[in-house]
């Protein structure tokens, strides 16, 4: 009978306990310590102090909702009414919102009896409920008002300008102009601007009605002004979609075209010789490394901005990922359907035509589909360095700053192209080669 | 029996025969057209990308090697001055990887959680499993730039915009990547655990993650490379680190391309080098984890 001394096995056990409980500690503290050290690297304590809030409730209140500005020229008395202060949403000469009455004064009711009325010689009347009636009249430059030293903080006044805030609006008086922001939820002139006869027209008249213009059937003029709308540009818009999905397409079957047949010089299985398989396989490692950002900016050098830019950064990067992954799966080929296949007297050619590219189709497919997707958003980045697509729109429309409910449209938009171009890419990948999983 | 299936064998074989050729030749009609649609469609899609873009392409083909070799010919000139211009630059490289590495942890933290929570057999509240896979893919259909363009008008410019951008982006990413891999994982453990009492977060952290720990830490090394990318990326847009200051000396334009060099240089080391550990990485993992 022989005596098992356990001990050993003991006090293994007890050593990988006790590496493992060191482990389990040290790990989450180097992390731990990582973020530490990357809180004080990026100044995220400088950055509250740094952050613009106001900025961030701009943004927000304005990319659901729209104003009307209301301005007196005060040296000429002339009044003008426009959507967001542009010169497209302008009322027509003559016409007016029904909140401003046009008397011998014009009166501008911004709600819950909050009124504004424009009085001859340059003079405003500001009635605030709970508050009075502020009266301010600009004379050469300079603004003389009834407010004394005691001013609420919601009125910024001095003797050049005075900005009143309300819930209900903001009003700005300078030498030059009175001006109204009056604001109301939604988008608007979204569908037509004033000019177009389809404005404020319901859209049961559009498709049923009698003609709203003579000259053009309803559904198709109405197509047309929407289409050509000057605000919300929804052409351009369009178009610079179609030019980010253009860059992923040209760039992603490109980039695959030129890949398949490299992939075959960086296999091992069907390029003999070492050195010509480690030149591809380094090239690949270098499109890739180089990396779109350096691509675009070279190629930009060369062919200017554009979508064409975009789709060759595209292209170039991804026939480097391409080879990767296509040689990959060169290799892992099954020999057994090639040799079946010479076993029936094939040439080289009908060998790879039957016996390697059946094999490697679906996960190509696979791979080639899902980069699809991802390039929408690639490209989406790279028109916005290179200039062109949704990119280049979205980036210009966050750079003027005012248009946030532009800058809202662009991203809805950009977020569902590339959904649809997710499920699109899915779908035609079960189509193409099944139900299978596409693991990578 | 067994002549039922071989009744009347000599003419159906013919049949046979044509019925299998010419099913041959409409798949090949099929396939040829889609091969015809796909020409057409690459064809005319380079020409329209051709007529948009503001140089032609053909003409674009020969000064495509102007400017690299401007560049490299400037910094040829200057190359005593490289291994310095490079010192210079590393805080930026620094910081292009520590956004990539924070956003990669934290957006796998969120990932984790999200792909859990939208598991089916794992999921906390399995009604809710729609509402968390609705949210990962907006996650993941949100690009970087669109998150990070709005945080820098909002927080100013600086890699803190950039971090959380790319962090949502991964967490959608990985997300799924991730419920993919649970999805698979073995539910014994997991039984075994609510047998004993155990809560909602002690089986998923003794049941189900060690089960999963290598293919989510391959999948969290190929997320890290690829925000590598991203993050310099989107230093170009204004989020700091070595894409601004590629930038900034470009459009210095000439007598500053030794810059933009040292910059080309360590930007493609970097990428290259952590391609590279990425993958062997990956491979030891997927290694061990097949046997």
């Amino acid at each position: 009978m022989t005596v098992v001394d356990l001990s050993p096995a003991k006090t293994e056990a007890e050593a990988l306990f006790r590496r493992k409980r060191l482990k389990m500690f040290v790990f989450p503290a180097v992390i731990l310590a990582y973020f530490v050290y990357v809180f004080f690297a990026f100044d995220v304590m400088g950055l509250a102090k740094r952050a613009n809030w106001d900025n961030a409730v701009t943004l927000v209140s304005d990319s659901w909702s729209h104003k009307v500005h209301v301005t007196r020229t005060n040296k000429t008395g002339e009044m003008s009414y426009a959507v967001e202060g542009e010169r497209k949403g302008t009322y027509p000469d003559g016409t007016y919102p029904d909140w401003v009455t046009v008397n011998d004064i014009v009166t501008v009711d911004l709600g819950r009896d909050h009124y504004v009325r424009f009085l001859p010689d340059r003079r405003t009347e500001i009635d605030i409920p709970g508050f009075g009636t502020i009266a301010a009249q600009a004379n050469g430059r300079q603004i003389a008002t009834n407010l004394g030293q005691e001013i609420p903080n919601w009125i910024n006044a001095s003797n050049r300008r005075v900005a009143v805030t309300t819930p209900e609006g903001r009003i700005t008086i300078t030498g030059s102009k009175t001006e109204i922001f009056n604001y109301f939820p939604g988008w608007e002139l979204f569908w037509f601007t004033f000019n177009s006869p389809y404005y404020g027209v319901p859209l049961t008249d559009i498709l049923f009605g009698a003609r709203v213009d003579p000259d053009r059937h309803n559904i198709t003029g109405a197509i047309t002004d929407w289409w050509n709308n000057a605000m919300w540009r929804h052409k351009d818009v369009a178009w610079a979609i179609g030019e980010t999905i253009l860059m992923a397409f040209l760039g992603t079957f490109g980039a695959a075209i030129i890949a398949l047949p490299l992939a075959f010089l960086a296999a091992k299985k069907f390029a003999p010789f070492a050195l010509i398989r480690s030149v591809t396989r380094r090239f690949f490692d270098f499109v890739r490394g180089v990396d779109a950002l350096i691509w675009t900016v070279v190629l930009a050098r060369a062919f200017g901005p554009g979508p064409l830019t975009g789709a060759l950064a595209i292209l170039i990067t991804d026939t480097g990922t391409f080879g990767k992954i296509f040689s990959e799966a060169l290799e892992n080929v099954d020999d057994k359907q090639i040799e079946g296949i010479s076993s029936t007297g094939a040439n080289p050619v009908q060998r790879y035509r039957f016996g390697v590219i059946p094999q490697i189709i679906p996960v190509l497919l696979a791979q080639v589909l899902y980069f699809l997707e991802s390039n929408t958003r690639s490209a989406t980045i790279i028109g916005a360095i290179t200039g062109g697509g949704i990119g280049l729109m979205l980036t210009q429309a966050i750079q003027t700053q005012k248009d946030w409910e532009e800058v809202a449209y662009y991203i809805t938009l950009i977020i569902l192209m590339v959904m649809v171009m997710d499920w699109f890419s899915g779908w035609l990948r079960a189509k193409l080669i099944g139900r299978t999983d596409a693991h990578t | 029996m067994t002549d039922a299936s071989n009744t009347g064998p000599a003419a159906p074989l013919g049949t046979v025969q044509t019925n299998y050729m010419a099913q041959l030749q409409r798949r090949r009609l099929y396939g040829g057209l889609t091969l015809l649609l796909f020409v057409v469609l690459m064809i005319s899609g380079f020409n329209v990308a051709d007529g948009r873009n503001a140089g032609g392409f053909w003409d674009g083909l020969q000064n495509i090697g102007d400017y690299p070799a401007d560049v490299l010919s400037e910094a040829w000139a200057k190359r005593a001055d490289l291994p310095a211009l490079i010192w210079k630059y590393v805080p930026a490289l620094l910081e292009t990887i520590n956004i990539a590495a924070v956003s990669t942890l934290i957006g796998a933290a969120i990932g984790l959680v999200f792909s859990l929570l939208s598991t089916r057999g794992l999921a906390r509240w399995p009604r809710l499993i729609p509402l968390f896979r609705r949210m990962m893919d907006i996650m993941r259909a949100v690009p970087e730039i669109v998150i990070a363009l709005v945080l820098i008008f909002v927080l100013g410019g600086g890699p803190v915009p950039a971090m959380i951008a790319i962090a949502i982006h991964t967490a959608g990413a990985l997300g799924k990547m991730f419920s993919e891999v649970a999805e698979n994982a073995d539910l014994k453990p997991v039984e075994g655990l609510a047998s004993t009492g155990a809560t909602w977060f002690q089986k998923m952290w003794y049941g189900v993650l060690p089960q999963v720990a290598p293919n989510f830490l391959s999948y969290g090394l190929l997320r890290f490379e690829i925000n590598i990318r991203a993050s310099a990326i989107l230093g170009f847009v204004g989020a700091g680190g070595l894409g601004y200051e590629l930038r900034n000396s470009m459009s210095w334009g000439p007598g500053r391309f030794d810059e933009a060099t040292a910059i080309f240089i360590l930007l493609f080391s970097t990428i290259v080098f952590f391609d590279q550990l990425s993958s062997r990485y990956r491979n030891r993992l997927a290694d061990g984890d097949a046997i």
